[in-house]
């Protein structure tokens, strides 16, 4: 873990153990409910959500990057910890999302500043410190420059579309990608919202504290104006839903079979979480085995590849095709209700 | 393939594998590598776990595969089926085939076999003799497209070594045994990368994707200063002296290129990949679950090894890589070109029954240019 100063923890609240940090400086979330003098942080906490739910960045107390006055540090981080503590309680995750997203955008600028901070070693070493933990993405500076090991790279930009991200279109040399402060920070953005988006659904949930059920209240009616239905038009095809069917049953679906179910569900833009669910019954049930299968079919671990839906054709000659006439005309099964006659 | 043509080249691979087994190179971390063969007129084996060379030899020895392969990843479970394999790491791979580089002199050594009635001809696209149009191409590679395959696998060691600090010790080049080269980049920086990061790096290899703008070509107020320069490392540095040919010409053709504007510098940008770009198949380099043929076995292609490439420049497979029997054999050639196997020159033969060395006989008996008489 990192050792953080207090212009650190201001600016980077999310690297703090939560718990250590309210201890360690004397309070219990108890107290921010009953005493006067604090419950107005609660107030600011839900202001902080509230902000970030408009997508907007939350404006913090900081002076620059400093902390402006004795008291503001601990409004800082308070409100940070008490909208973590707010969200779990209301429990509503398209909040979440969009407070990690919003804080992770706050947190990228003051991390750019540090990085280009060249008359500040100490700044600098701190932002690289922070990357190369959260991260595992080995910077160091050379001259005006953060250099990043090209395989480093490659693992980050692949993601990113623009052709100016493309390897070819960069500064290579010694098996090391140049990059400017803001570059380098750009490159792990994405990293940092799923990374504060994981520490606050990783975070235990409390139970209901004295004086937090209003703004837990209103955070719920808050959320209601975010919540998009998503609609699916059409149903599944045969051959997932007799698969689906199959292994509600608590019967054994054969490999091919679970492999075209998770393939299609995951091209269906369904996650390794919503899907690991449906494999509970099967009598070989392991959640970790079924994760790591689940995490290599969409790419995310280990190869990288995605795989695709096997085709109509292909799942024909695996007996697992249960074809009506609906199926008509189709050749992968992520077509069906695709094409209307 | 008739029943005598594969009874000669299997005792001939035979031989190879009980007298050269020191060709073969086991590769390092075996148990963890996925193997795999092919008999002659059969299908694919593959999902195999070896753990040493003795068993790999015992392997060789009792099946007489036409081909054998090994993965360049490593996994914790080889003999699985391929996604619960396990994968942890793959050695970076590149295919230099002579076949993409397109030369011109191919047409000149490559004949259509006819699948109907077997007639050989010069690369027609019709069966002279029958008119059929399916038709199997099969070239026998000339010095030329060698020693253009050559210059390939030297321009990617030096993108490895200059732009991606590979070391040269971990750059293996093999011939293929057919038409072109492997190489092959262990212990790199490299190692654990997926395959569409594979898939990215093979277009910098390549020189695939440049926008105008990182050479210093911008829409709005371009910029002579941001020009690359001779001395430039990388690309950059290679692109320099390709298109200013010289330092004393630099100014002017940057006056040219800015006067002809954005898009035309993009257009040579694009042609330039094709000039100095290296010609490497991506496929190949992005496919991290793929079997390769393995060092020091006998490409069923051709009848030669594919070995390691000590002096590249020096290499000549007709020569090194040629190992079967000199002991002679009466085959039925129809082989319209002349080729070269250690230092002797033979054909072209017109359908005439002769008896030659069995390494001459096996390179053509693989072409399906001869049988066994
Ligand atoms: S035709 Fe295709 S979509 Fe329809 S049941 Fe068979 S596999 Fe599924
Ligand atoms: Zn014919
Ligand atoms: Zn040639």
């Amino acid at each position: 873990m990192l050792e953080l100063g207090q212009d650190e923890i201001a600016k980077y609240p999310f690297l703090a153990d939560a718990g250590q940090y309210l201890k360690d400086q004397g309070f219990s979330l108890e107290q921010f409910g009953s005493d006067p003098d604090l419950k107005h942080l609660i107030e600011k906490a839900y202001e902080r959500i509230r902000v970030a739910a408009d997508g907007k960045i939350y404006k913090s107390d900081l002076d620059g990057d400093h902390v402006s006055k004795e008291a503001a540090l601990p409004r800082e981080v308070f409100s940070f910890l008490l909208a973590i503590v707010l969200l779990k309680l209301s429990g509503m995750h398209t909040l979440i999302k969009r407070f990690a997203l919003a804080e992770a955008r706050r947190a990228e600028k003051y991390l750019e500043k540090d990085l280009a901070n060249i008359s500040d070693e100490s700044k600098n070493q701190l932002a690289i410190r922070v990357i190369d933990d959260l991260f595992s993405v080995q910077v160091e500076k050379l001259d005006d420059f953060f250099v990043i090991p090209v395989s480093n790279y490659l693992k980050h930009s692949i993601n990113f579309h623009e052709r100016e991200w493309k390897l070819i279109n960069r500064h290579v040399e010694n098996g090391q990608v140049y990059l400017s402060p803001h570059e380098t920070v750009r490159l792990i953005r994405k990293e940092l919202g799923t990374y504060i988006n994981s520490k606050i659904v990783n975070a235990r949930t409390p139970t209901m504290i004295p004086g937090f059920e209003d703004s837990v209240n209103k955070l719920v009616s808050l959320s209601k104006k975010f919540v998009t239905y998503t609609v699916t038009t059409g149903e599944y095809p045969p051959c997932i839903k007799h698969a689906i069917e199959v292994l509600e049953k608590g019967e054994n679906l054969p490999h091919s079979g679970r492999f075209m179910l998770a393939t299609f569900l995951l091209s269906k833009g369904q996650s390794v979480q919503q899907i690991a669910p449906l494999f509970k019954n099967a009598p070989d049930y392991n959640e970790r085995v079924t994760l790591y299968q689940l995490n290599h079919l969409a790419g995310t671990s280990g190869a990288g590849t995605q795989y695709s839906c096997p085709s109509c054709e292909k799942l024909k000659t695996q007996d697992l095709c249960f074809a009506t006439s609906e199926c008509d005309n189709i050749i992968n099964p992520l077509q069906f209700g695709r094409k209307k006659k | 393939m008739q029943e005598t043509d594969i009874q000669f080249l299997e005792n001939s691979f035979k031989k190879y594998y009980f007298d050269h087994f020191d060709q073969i190179k086991v590769p390092e971390r075996t148990s963890e590598r996925e193997f795999g063969y092919q008999k002659f007129n059969s299908g694919m084996t593959r999902h195999l776990a070896i753990k040493d060379d003795k068993e790999l030899h015992l392997m060789l020895i009792q099946n007489i595969p036409s081909d054998v392969y090994c993965s360049n990843a490593y996994y914790t479970f080889p003999n699985l089926p391929m996604n619960e394999k396990d994968w942890k790491e793959a050695d970076l791979i590149f295919d230099i085939d002579a076949k993409d580089l397109n030369l011109p002199c191919r047409e000149s050594h490559t004949v259509s076999i006819c699948n109907e009635c077997n007639e050989v001809s010069k690369n027609s696209s019709q069966c002279t003799k029958c008119n059929s149009t399916k038709l199997e191409k099969k070239s026998l590679p000339c010095n030329n497209c060698i020693n253009a395959s050559k210059t390939e696998v030297t321009k990617l060691s030096e993108v490895l070594i200059d732009d991606l600090a590979v070391s040269k010790e971990n750059i293996h080049v093999y011939f293929s045994g057919n038409e072109g080269f492997h190489v092959y980049v262990y212990d790199s920086q490299f190692q654990e990368i997926g395959s569409r990061e594979r898939s990215e790096l093979t277009d910098y290899i390549s020189f695939r994707g440049i926008i105008p703008e990182s050479f210093g070509m911008k829409k709005i107020k371009p910029n002579r200063a941001s020009f690359p320069d001779f001395e430039d490392k990388g690309w950059r540095g290679r692109f320099s002296k390709y298109i200013f040919g010289s330092k004393s010409k630099r100014s002017k053709i940057i006056t040219e290129l800015l006067a002809n504007g954005y898009s035309s510098f993009q257009k040579t940008l694009d042609d330039a990949s094709d000039n100095i770009g290296v010609k490497i198949d991506p496929n190949v380099t992005m496919d991290i679950h793929r079997i390769f043929r393995l060092p020091g076995s006998i490409n069923s292609k051709s009848g030669l090894a594919k070995i390691q490439c000590n002096d590249l420049e020096k290499f000549d497979p007709y020569i090194e890589a040629s190992f079967l029997s000199d002991e002679t054999v009466e085959i039925l050639a129809n082989c319209p070109i002349e080729f070269k196997l250690k230092n002797k020159k033979f054909g072209p033969y017109n359908n005439e029954k002769i008896t030659i060395p069995t390494f001459a006989a096996a390179y053509m008996i693989c072409k399906k240019l001869a049988r066994i008489a």
